[in-house]
């Protein structure tokens, strides 16, 4: 048994000591076919019964504990082979990704979609209509007739005179979009009316074409009250401003009887404008009760049906939330600008997630 | 619309401070635009009156004043002005006022040993001029603790407010001052209009000399000749009204006009009696005429202007401007007074024809009051004796004052149901009265005689809206204006959405989104197509005046400006629309330009020059957003001029093409100015058919296949010109239930291939449906691709 001893203790040092391509030689030399412990397997059979029993145990025994010690090199050495290969594989992390640019949503839309998500949930629809419009839909089904005053106050952009004597005109307001609405849609209306617009001005706060959101509520009792919550709580909204004071002032617009212009609260500090309460307001809205005239104009009966309208600029509004200081470099396409105020394609407005974010 | 706080005064009698009058126009739609009050930076400067003025005990050139300052208060001042003198009034600054002229605050402090709590002003340390002599010896007995803004005369705030153009009766303060007395902040003085005798005939009268038809063009014209009247400058009073509103004081009676203009919206004319020849006559201006004006320019006229002529000619343009050889001058000493009431539309379109912006143009065409014909024609005649002297002869008139009294009826209910509160009839009928209409109550509804002065009063909604704005809009409840549901519907119709998808889809793609203008420049517009009839006639700029028949020059134009900043990479879109001749002159594109490189340089390599293959992969993201799955498209050739004629191309469905893309057109980069590579496209989004209504939210069913689909591939040699949608599609059709998928990946050209030649390596995928397919099978479907596409293409397989 001696020699069984001297054989294991051989074995596990030179198990201890192998690579891999010796490892698989000594597992061979030991444990294969013609191994030598195999040898000493076989020869079992040769000693005599009673010494048999004990000889095989401590056979069995050996080749248990050479098989565990050459998987558990084997382990070993595997482990560390990988251990360099990854150590070898190493790089920089720290190089930049793989660029891939992102687009920007510009301001003017990303206002336009807040500001219908709202009103959505007050039950209006978006309705549009062109931008080359003609003096009925611009002027005068809204009662502003040929020589009002309030007609030279809209620098108007026209064409010139068609074949059929008629002067096409860019629309000065969305405003038209109320009369082609009413002309064909039976009351109750509720609607909603985004675009572009046109003025013959360009200065610091001009720009020779805007955008606005005009309002429409059409059906039996409406009235001055409904206009002042509906547009409160728009501005709350829009702004994110829970306790936004909002003021309404009484004004002159022909289209509406009585009208009023629409106050937010905001203070100035030298670091700029704060929307809220506080010492000063902001003009941001138009509106009134849609004129008895204009319904007459739309065929619709203005003893029985009543609402209001309401105009705002959206380069406005989205000067006052979003920071942005100056008119003119929302239609300059600069992509500094465009990064900076524009808006991921991620951030489409919603309720359910808040519109002021 | 300007006025001073003291002008305001004269009709309204009021404790209200500045402030609260200033908070009140505003709220009842007299917007104050801006209130100046210089009178701010000397509110704590008083009148004191010099008791004593004795000797200084330890400097020879200073005074040691005592100052009453009222109130019994008196403080004992050291004064070195050489004028300070006992029995004068100065203007006394306590310490602890801010000293405008230096921005010094003034402390007690002893001046040679003696204390001084105070200090006399020089106009230099008010800030008044330069004037620094002396101290300001007040002329005028005004009592000790007079606000020293009042005793200088200096004190009146300006209020400046946007007048909206309904609001012809507060183009005067009186009718500013009515608003506000009704709105609670005070008493209307009452006006005096008495009559002015006349003591002899006006040897000129008013004559009309009109054709039927056209006397709506001055209705009625009243006036009356001053004699032995002496002209010069106005009062102090006058003039410094007049100076305080912006206007120059020019002689008493043309400052008289003036000031009635803007006191009572009644504008005035005077004529030197003596260099009229004939009658003065209203009549519309004759072919050719033309007349000198005030402002010293002279106006050619036509036959649809109204001007006041005599036997020598047209003497003023009637609403507009007066004549410069009629004009008063201080030699004046005849005076003829036109007061004439106008046609608001005929005076609008007179002053816009000759450019011409005045005062009187501004009340004339927001229309006056028509009873101030003969009211007028009193109030200057007092002004005009009272300032002028001399004596006023009998009126003369011509015409017949139009009655434009109306009834407007108002139902109690009306005001809650459209104005959306309660307003007790009692504080209507007030709001009403004080506004100047009379009231008569016949049961649920009460009539409402208009008042002269106010035109734009036409129906019920105008009185509800009166009695809103006085009794505050603040006053009516808000109220939540509810959805019909609670969940409403969707707002965007399906065009609109499909807008918003395809904006979205480009952002997500790394193209940024701008926002131009709809109108550019002609010249660049041409190369696009440019509809003639949808130039400006009045554009403001070369640059914006024909509207845009495609988004991409904009685009360019963008791009080139932001290569000038120096961005190398440019990826631009617009969503919005373009115009063309024809039947939808407006329709909504989606238009994207990239520039340079698709990425900026990269370590790792990825930056590739945009190329047509860009702008194909933009588009038909463009069109899958929109709802056009990209495999119903089809290549087309329709290109426009802007492309690189060879690489680019359409995208079809059925016969209408939806998109174009391709690289923009080296001379088409010139042009712009920009360097390229360029490529771009253009979706056009309303063409996009409509999905259908009835196909629901539910998707097909999916069928798994169970067994493992087989992919094998196949290089073809073709010639160059055969496109790869030649073999893709012929391999698809070689069979159609097996084959599931045909993908190109690779496309080889190299000597062994020969000239003109290329090989293009299809991978087929196949789908085994019921059983796993055999060897042969494969080789089978693998023989027929290859025959579809050689007869297709005449391609070989690739040996």
């Amino acid at each position: 048994m001696d020699d069984l001893e001297q054989l294991r203790s051989d074995l596990l040092t030179r198990i201890g000591s192998a690579d891999l391509d010796a490892l698989e030689g000594l597992r061979v030399e030991t444990l294969g076919r013609r191994g030598r412990v195999t040898a000493l397997m076989k020869e079992l059979g040769t000693l005599p019964p009673e010494d048999r029993r004990a000889a095989g145990q401590a056979l069995n025994a050996l080749k248990t504990v050479v098989t565990e010690a050459i998987d558990a090199r084997r382990a070993a050495l595997e482990a560390g082979t990988l251990d360099a290969r990854l150590a070898e594989e190493a790089i920089d992390v720290s190089l930049p990704p793989r660029p891939e640019p992102e687009g920007r949503i510009h301001p003017i839309s990303q206002a336009i979609e807040e500001i219908v998500a709202i009103f959505c949930q007050m039950g209006f629809t978006v309705a549009e209509g062109p931008d080359i419009e003609d003096d009925f839909h611009n002027f005068t089904a809204l009662n502003i007739p040929p020589e009002h005053p309030a007609r030279q106050d809209h620098d108007t952009f026209y064409f010139e005179e068609g074949e059929d004597g008629e002067r096409l005109l860019l629309r000065t307001h969305t405003s038209p979009v109320q009369i082609r609405t009413m002309l064909v849609q039976e009351p109750p209306i509720r609607i909603v009316v985004p675009g572009r617009t046109y003025r013959a001005d360009h200065d610091a706060t001009h720009s020779p074409m805007f955008h606005q959101v005009e309002g429409l509520v059409i059906d039996e009792e409406t009235h001055m009250g409904h206009l002042k919550g509906c547009l409160i709580e728009f501005c709350r909204a829009f702004f994110g401003v829970d306790d936004l004071p909002v003021r309404f002032r009484p004004s002159f617009f022909p289209f509406t009887e009585p009208s009023a212009e629409v106050d937010i609260g905001c203070s100035r500090s030298a670091g700029g404008l704060t929307i809220g309460a506080g010492d000063d307001w902001l003009e941001i809205l138009g509106s009134g009760m849609v004129h008895p005239k204009v319904l007459e104009n739309c065929n619709i009966d203005p003893a029985r049906y009543q609402g209001f309208a309401f105009g705002m600029g959206v380069e406005r509004v989205a000067m006052l939330k979003y920071g942005i200081p100056d008119l003119r470099t929302f239609f300059d396409s600069d992509l500094r600008w465009l990064r900076h105020y524009g808006f991921s394609a991620l951030d489409m407005p919603n309720v359910a997630s808040g519109i002021a974010q | 619309m300007k006025f001073t706080f003291s002008w305001l005064r004269e009709h309204l009698e009021t404790d209200a401070p500045l402030e609260a009058i200033a908070d009140r126009l505003s709220m009842i739609g007299l917007e104050v635009d801006a209130v100046d009050d210089p009178a701010a930076a000397l509110a704590e400067f008083v009148v004191g009156d010099v008791v004593e003025a004795g000797p200084h005990p330890n400097a020879d050139r200073l005074r040691l004043c005592t100052v009453d300052v009222g109130g019994g208060e008196r403080f004992e001042v050291v004064c070195g002005a050489p004028n300070a003198r006992a029995g004068m009034k100065g203007v006394f600054a306590r310490a602890g006022c801010v000293i405008p002229g230096t921005g010094t605050k003034l402390k007690k402090s002893k001046i040679r040993g003696v204390e001084s709590s105070g200090m006399l002003c020089s106009e230099r340390e008010l800030g008044l001029s330069d004037e620094h002599e002396g101290i300001i010896d007040l002329d005028g007995d005004f009592a000790a603790g007079t606000p020293a803004a009042e005793a200088l005369g200096i004190g009146d705030p300006l209020v400046e407010i946007g007048l909206t153009p309904n609001r012809s009766d507060c183009a005067g303060v009186r009718g500013i001052a009515r608003d506000l007395a009704a709105a609670g902040m005070g008493r209307l003085k009452p006006l005096d209009t008495a009559a002015v005798e006349g003591g002899f005939d006006s040897p000129l009268s008013w004559r009309r000399d009109f054709a039927p038809g056209d006397g709506d063009a001055c209705p009625f014209v009243v006036g009356r000749t001053f004699r032995n009247v002496r002209n010069g400058p106005s009062p102090r009073w006058l003039q410094d009204r007049l100076t305080a509103i912006g206007l120059r004081p020019i002689s008493a009676l043309v400052d008289i006009t003036n000031y009635v203009t803007f006191d009572l919206a009644r504008p005035l004319h005077v004529f030197d009696a003596d260099k009229v020849t004939g009658d003065p006559t209203m009549r519309l201006a004759k072919e050719g005429e033309s007349v000198a004006a005030l402002d010293g320019r002279t106006y050619a006229l036509d036959p649809s202007m109204t001007v006041i002529a005599d036997d020598t000619g047209v003497l003023a343009i009637g609403g507009v401007m007066g004549g410069e050889a009629t004009g008063c001058g201080d030699d004046t000493t005849s005076v003829f007074l036109e007061v004439a009431l106008f046609d608001p539309v005929r005076t609008a379109t007179t002053g816009r024809r000759l450019g011409i912006v005045s005062d009187a143009r501004y009340r004339f065409e927001r229309g006056v009051d028509p009873t101030s014909a003969l009211w007028g024609a009193e109030v200057a005649a007092k002004l005009i004796l009272d300032i002028c002297g001399g004596e006023a002869s009998a009126l003369t008139m011509a015409g017949t004052m139009p009655d434009r009294r109306r009834t407007v009826a108002l139902r109690r209910s009306r005001i809650a149901s459209l104005g959306g509160v309660e307003v007790e009839s009692d504080a209507a009928h007030r709001i009403l009265g004080d506004l100047g209409f009379e009231i008569e109550d016949v049961g649920e509804a009460l009539t409402a005689t208009v008042p002269p002065w106010r035109p734009d009063i036409e129906g019920e909604a105008d009185l509800v809206e009166e009695v809103l704005r006085i009794n505050g809009f603040e006053a009516i409840p808000a109220v939540p204006l509810r959805a019909a549901t609670a969940v409403p519907g969707a707002a965007w119709s399906q065009a609109q959405t499909r807008r918003g998808r395809v904006r979205r889809a480009l952002a997500a793609r790394g193209l940024t989104e701008a926002v131009t203008f709809s109108f550019m420049s002609g010249e660049k517009a041409e190369a696009f197509g440019a509809a003639p009839s949808l130039r400006l006639a009045n554009p403001i700029s070369v640059d914006l005046v024909q509207m845009r028949p495609s988004i991409l020059p904009n685009l360019m134009d963008a791009a080139a400006r932001n290569a000038a900043r120096g961005i190398v990479d440019i990826a631009l879109f617009e969503i919005g629309p373009q115009y063309t001749d024809g039947k939808n002159v407006q329709s909504q594109a989606a238009c994207g330009l990239r520039v340079g490189g698709t990425a900026p340089r990269h370590w790792a390599g990825t930056r590739a020059d945009v190329d047509v293959y860009h702008a194909k992969a933009d588009a038909l993201a463009a069109l899958e957003a929109a709802g056009v799955p990209a495999h119903n498209l089809r290549i087309g050739g329709d290109v426009p001029g802007w492309c690189h004629p060879g690489r680019a191309a359409s995208l079809m469905l059925g016969p209408k093409p939806l998109a174009r893309f391709g690289e923009v057109h080296p001379a088409m980069l010139e042009r712009f100015d920009l360097r390229g590579p360029a490529s771009a496209f253009e979706v056009m989004l309303d063409d996009v058919p409509a999905r259908k209504a009835s196909k629901g939210s539910s998707r097909p069913m999916l069928h798994l296949a169970a067994l493992q689909p087989v992919e094998r591939d196949f290089a073809f040699v073709v010639d160059e010109a055969t496109p790869a949608t030649a073999l893709t599609t012929a391999a698809r059709g070689a069979d159609k239930t097996l084959i599931a998928d045909v993908a190109l990946f690779d496309v080889y050209r190299g000597p062994e291939l020969g000239a003109d030649r290329k090989s293009v390596a299809l991978c087929v995928t196949l789908q085994p449906r019921d059983a796993t397919l055999t060897d042969a099978e494969i080789e089978a479907v693998g023989e027929r691709i290859v025959a579809a596409v050689s007869k297709a293409t005449g391609a070989v397989l690739r040996g």
